[in-house]
């Protein structure tokens, strides 16, 4: 299990990273924490021949809090998040992998990846978080909602460089949990619930983290409307989990969620 | 460090020692010797080797689950940056290995082990053949870039396709894929006692393929040595003299022209008590290139080429009378075993023990059985901490809950009416059980979770108490394996101790620690036997050169068997003492007291140094008869049919019918392995074994898709338990001495792994008892629970 | 395609043209033969490979090298510097928190590196975070009774030196 070869290249400024991209083309990849990737390369799942490493530019790192928004730098770890205090975000991290994996692994990077089950991706969008984008031509921004296009695929072009995500601030009361059968797994089913907004985003049950939001009148019970975000979904049995069996899992998840975003 | 390890008093911080014990080592949790190196960093293990000019291994394993070879083209692989040499079976001529059974053709049917696939590949992960290169990601580089052409044929995935009219033969000469076929017993009159039978209750259960996982993967470093014309090989074995003869036998060496030797070790738990074919290739890759080759097998191929084991099928009766108790057993075990036969214990490790031991703690008049071992697709088996008594104790203890259930009755107390409680005790299947607690123990486990309040929480859907009751054979001498008739009988053990001149004192032993730590237990033997710190003690083992013979570290053997003849040699070591000291100060030694370092006699004291100075530098004091040195050789074999560990284990969870989900929130075990030579240690065996048999139970599985691909390459897909996942175990101790070991000790290496299942099943089936479902197959999928919670 | 990679490890730099595909637990055990970070999966999740990377435990197989120069890399072999065992490692030991010894260091670095963080942790806390890695052996319980109880004493060391600059 050791990597396919490849060169390293190491970028200094958001801008030398997008150059890198630009010139080395598709076989270029960025690495950041390297948490998924360097995995994948060990079981020669992914072989880049060239990775730009981000980890040394400084001006990605960091958290600002301003009026109306928290701007969590690309290079921002799950850890620093999680003791950053940031309501939801930070409690969040608790189901990120577990220690180690946060103190490497990067916000920017989850969502780059994006794993439909992944935390990041299922608050980036709860909120429909801006996700900053630098490319070639510029920065620009990407809502969550229109980011993730399918298992592993986003919106990201192939030489654009994921700078930061901008969330609302202060957060709302809401909530993230899930289920795994042993802890720091990934999630067979995750649920994130913004209880001001009266949205629900499910990881688990499609190729993205899926919105499930306006099915349902607000007022209702918590459980009412956990059921009826369930009973939105189209699930199809898979090996080892019915369709059933992640219904309900959607339904206690829900459930949980929104009692957890209600009792902060 | 040395201040860390007394040098005077034993040193004891336990309080639950006897007054027996007094002043003695054996007993007291002494720091382990084993400690210092292994926290600093400074443990070595086979991948922390590095020889001159070393090369690293590795292999190029068939993509198919079954299929002819058609073509092995290693041209490309050659023309690699780094790689240094690629071979085939064809390039390395090696020999087969073969393990056998001394049964009938209609019992046994043998099957070889080519040590590189040669025609036909029979599971994903099999090696093909062996790329040696400058360092291991050239290795890598090498293995990709080999072309191996298949013919695919269908593959046998299961143990029922594997048994099914018509299914594709994995080997030709086994007919419908079985390599073992015993029918054992057969009371006289038991079909009768099951139609008269008041009650007859059945459990069918289907238990999970389950690596043993040492955290240290299999590996070797093999180099060729002209100046002592030794192949010398650096293995993580469990078994050495056995490498030593397969791999001398199959490269074509003799005996002496191989020295096995095993560093530090990161775990075996039985996977490594097995002879490998990939050391044996890279063994044969340093013969041919004259070079050091490591081989390191990496997690993936850990999970997927490796060794497996348990995945077991039960189709059992069991006829009760009306007042519980148990009149007949009736018993199909059917063990799918994978690809080949392992080395020495052959595929009927599994069904041979299922159907020897079955009745387990319980006075069972009648028993007949049928013990199958089938051949599939799928990587190969190996034993695994418990070897098939996880499963058949789950069985009984199912079968003992769901008599309970039939007959209105209290399943503890069910099984109080079946306990064996005089002992010795000789079963229907002719095993003779030596004194045990098991009765004792039940009542413990029982009375502790009552007082801890457990009883009270027992609610529908949520919270239930679960037990398991069994007993461990330990301690197989050679008639104990005898009459599993393996060609190859282990049992016996020798040591040999020698005292040098300063008084330090080193002894052999044919086990071989790794994780025990026999380097501190075996040491605190021999320090009460000599009356010596245990610090003054160097263990010796895993070495083929520095040890005659030894069978190496399974089967809970190493302190009955090992122990007992270390303390033996001792024994003989300290008459020599003593016999040398009476002649120099003048007494007899049948009085002399070997204490504090020396002998005493009425009339005086010697130390060893000055006893030792007499014995080899100035020999000619030394009474008539007696030879010079100081050293005496043992064995040690256990007569009849070995020593039994007994416990019961109490287990409470907690289900989350909105999930399915469980967890363990208490778990209490009450274990007897006679005389614990150190409690902690002991302690440290049940928990690791306990949290392994959770793992069986709730989280463990390897599953093969149709094509027979394995479906668990990652620890994504094998999911090892955590410490989130593993509870807090409560540990009281029984002691009822073994009669015939050194030490009155009986094994205690198993214990955790076989009753943690059972106990851990037992349980969620008590909270799932109002819903009228039983979940009897392992590991436990969580939709069923839910799927029972939401349908109540 | 050799690199040139600068690494701190332990407080000593180390000069190594290496390729760049080279992890840091197989540089460390290989090219430096600091053989006391153990390699158990490189894929992240049993933590055998555990360091310090600025005082923040990571898992070594999933770092490249060439990454992590200018950092500052602790490995086991750090803790018992002179030959002598630190706290936490005469913990382990007292507490029986290690079998074979193979999962042991990543223990003990990444209990070092969170009980640096947070000294204050619970049990449970502790417990959480020993899930990280993965034992074959004890079955965990002794591995967060060493930790917690290395916790402790490091409080109460803690406090009788903050009571004694105090009177």
């Amino acid at each position: 299990m050791k990597p396919a070869a490849f060169e390293y290249h190491r970028a200094r400024t958001p801008a030398g990273a997008v150059g890198l991209l630009t010139e080395l083309g598709d076989d270029a990849k960025i690495i950041a924490g390297g948490q998924s990737l360097v995995a994948m390369m060990n079981f020669r799942l992914a072989r880049p021949e060239h990775l730009v490493d981000i980890t040394h530019v400084d001006s990605l790192r960091g958290i600002a809090v301003s009026e109306g928004e928290i701007r969590i730098g690309a290079l921002t770890t799950h850890r620093e998040v999680e003791k950053a205090g940031l309501g939801v975000l930070s409690a969040a991290m608790r189901w990120v992998g577990h220690l180690p994996i946060r103190t490497r692994g990067t916000v920017g990077g989850s969502i780059a990846h994006a794993d439909a089950t992944a935390e990041w991706c299922l608050l980036a969008v709860l909120f429909d978080a801006r996700i900053v984008v630098e490319g070639p031509s510029g920065v620009r921004e990407i809502r969550a909602s229109e980011f993730f296009l399918g298992p592993f695929t986003t919106a990201l072009g192939p030489d654009e460089l994921i700078t930061a995500l901008v969330f609302p601030s202060p957060p709302p009361r809401a909530a993230l949990t899930e289920y795994a059968d042993r802890r720091g797994d990934f999630a067979l089913v995750a649920a994130a619930v913004d209880l001001d907004a009266d949205r629900v985003v499910l990881g688990g049950v499609g190729a993205v983290p899926t919105l499930v939001s306006g099915k349902w009148c607000s007022g209702t019970t918590y459980r009412a409307r956990a059921a009826a975000a369930a009973g939105s979904l189209e699930l199809r049995d898979e090996p080892g989990i019915s369709a059933h069996y992640r219904r309900g899992l959607v339904r206690t998840l829900v459930e949980r969620a929104y009692e957890e975003a209600a009792n902060g | 460090m040395a201040e860390r390890f007394p040098s005077s008093e034993p040193v004891s911080g336990d309080s639950r020692q006897g007054d027996y014990r007094h002043s003695r080592v054996v007993g007291a949790s002494v720091p382990r010797r084993e400690d210092p190196r292994l926290l600093a960093g400074r443990g070595r293990f086979v991948d922390d080797i590095a020889l001159p000019g070393m090369l690293h291994a590795q292999f190029v394993r068939s993509s198919e689950a079954f299929a002819e070879i058609v073509s092995v083209d290693l041209s490309e692989v050659r023309a690699v940056p780094g790689v240094v040499a690629a071979y085939a079976a064809a390039d390395l001529d090696l020999r087969d290995i073969t393990a056998l059974l001394d049964r009938p053709a209609h019992e046994f049917v043998p099957t070889a082990m080519p040590v590189l696939a040669r025609d036909t590949v029979r599971y994903v992960g099999e090696p093909i053949a062996i790329v040696v290169a400058t360092d291991p990601y050239a290795a890598e580089d090498g293995v990709e870039a080999a072309v191996v052409e298949y013919a695919p044929r269908e593959p046998v995935v299961s143990d029922l396709g594997a048994l099914a009219e018509g299914a594709p033969l994995v080997h030709p000469e086994a007919p419908r894929n079985t390599l073992v076929d015993v029918s054992l017993f057969a009371t006289e009159g038991i079909d009768a006692l099951f139609e008269a039978a008041h009650t007859v209750v059945e459990v069918h259960t289907k238990t999970g393929r389950q690596n043993a996982l040492p955290l240290e993967t299999r590996g070797v470093v093999a180099d060729w040595d002209d100046r002592d014309e030794q192949l010398r090989v650096q293995t993580c074995t469990q078994v050495p003299h056995q490498v030593r003869t397969v791999l001398a036998a199959c490269v074509g060496l003799a005996e002496k022209q191989v020295r096995v030797t095993v560093p530090d070790m990161g775990g075996g738990f039985g996977q490594k008590c097995v002879v490998g074919r990939e050391e044996i290739v890279a063994a044969a890759a340093a013969l041919r290139l004259r070079r050091p080759v490591k081989w390191i097998e990496d997690r993936r191929d850990a999970l997927t080429a490796a060794f497996l084991a348990r995945e077991q099928r039960y189709a059992v009766r069991a006829a009760f009378s009306e007042t519980g108790e148990i009149l007949a057993l009736d018993a199909d075990v059917v063990c799918d075993m994978g690809a080949y036969s392992c080395y020495p214990f052959t595929a009927g490790i599994e069904p041979l023990m299922a159907s020897a031991e079955m009745p387990s703690v319980y006075t069972v008049p009648a028993y007949r059985v049928r013990g199958r071992a089938v051949t599939t697709n799928k990587a190969p088996t190996a034993p695994y901490r418990g070897v098939s008594r996880p499963q058949y104790v789950m069985v009984m203890e199912r079968v003992m809950e769901k008599a309970a259930r039939a007959l209105g009755l209290d399943p503890l107390e069910v099984r109080r009416r079946n306990l064996i409680t005089v002992f010795p005790y000789t079963g229907v299947n002719a095993i003779t059980y030596d004194p045990g607690s098991y009765r004792e123990s039940l009542d413990l486990c029982e009375q502790t979770l009552r007082d801890e309040g457990w009883f009270d929480r027992r609610s529908d859907g949520v919270i239930g108490i679960g037990f398991a009751c069994f007993s461990e054979r330990t301690g197989y001498g050679s008639g104990a394996f005898a009459q599993r008739r393996m060609q190859v009988v282990p049992g016996f053990d020798l040591s040999e101790i020698r005292m040098d001149l300063d008084g330090t004192v080193s002894v052999t032993t044919g086990t071989l620690s790794h994780g025990q730590s026999h380097e501190t237990t075996m040491a605190q033997i021999v320090a009460d036997r000599l009356g010596i710190p245990y610090d003054r003690v160097k263990i010796v083992q895993g070495d083929t050169d520095r040890i005659t013979y030894g069978w190496g570290s399974f089967a809970s053997r190493s302190i009955t068997i090992g122990g007992s003849a270390v303390a033996a040699a001792s024994v003989k070591l300290g008459d020599q003492l003593r016999e040398i000291a009476a002649h120099l100060l003048g007494g007899d030694p049948a009085a002399a007291v070997l204490e504090d370092g020396g002998v005493r006699l009425e009339d005086g004291r010697l130390s060893f140094p000055e006893i030792a100075d007499v014995a080899y530098l100035r020999s000619h004091l030394l009474p008539k008869g007696v030879g010079p040195g100081l050293a005496a050789t043992a064995s040690f074999d256990v007569a009849g049919d070995g020593t039994f560990s007994n416990a019961t284990h109490g287990v409470v969870v907690e289900l989350d019918p909105g999930t399915g989900g469980v967890e363990i929130l208490r778990y209490v075990c009450v274990e007897d392995c006679g005389v614990a030579i150190h409690p902690q240690v002991v302690e440290g065996q049940a928990r690791g074994g306990i949290a392994q048999g959770i793992a069986g139970a709730l989280f463990e599985v390897v599953r093969y898709d149709d094509a027979g691909q394995p479906l668990a390459p990652s620890f994504m897909e094998y999911k090892v338990p955590t410490a989130a996942e593993i509870p807090d175990v409560r540990i009281e101790h029984l002691e009822t001495p073994c009669a015939f070991t050194e030490n009155g000790a009986k094994g205690a290496g198993e214990g955790g792994t076989i009753g943690a299942p059972a106990a851990v099943l037992n349980a969620i089936n008590d909270a799932l008892r109002h819903t009228g479902v039983e979940l009897d197959d392992t590991p436990i999928p969580r939709e069923a629970i839910f799927r029972a919670l939401e349908a109540s | 395609m050799i690199q040139l990679v600068e690494l701190s490890v332990n407080g000593e730099r180390h000069d190594l043209a290496i390729e760049p595909r080279r992890t840091l637990v197989d540089v460390l055990r290989h090219d430096l033969r600091l053989t006391g970070t153990h390699v158990g999966c490189e894929h992240g999740i049993c933590g055998a490979c555990t360091v310090l990377v600025d005082g923040q435990p990571a898992r070594a197989c999933l770092l490249f090298a060439a990454q992590v120069e200018g950092a500052d890399i602790r490995t086991v072999e750090s803790l018992s510097e002179g030959g002598a065992l630190n706290d936490l490692q005469q913990c382990f030991s007292e507490h029986h928190g290690l079998q074979c010894g193979f999962c042991t260091p990543g223990m003990l670095m990444l209990a070092e590196g969170y009980l640096a963080d947070e000294p204050d942790a619970t049990k449970e806390e502790i417990r959480e975070v020993v899930a990280s890695n993965l034992c074959r052996c004890t079955g965990y319980q002794t591995i967060v009774e060493a930790i917690d109880d290395c916790a402790s004493r490091r409080r109460a060391a803690l406090q009788d030196r903050l009571d004694r600059s105090a009177s």
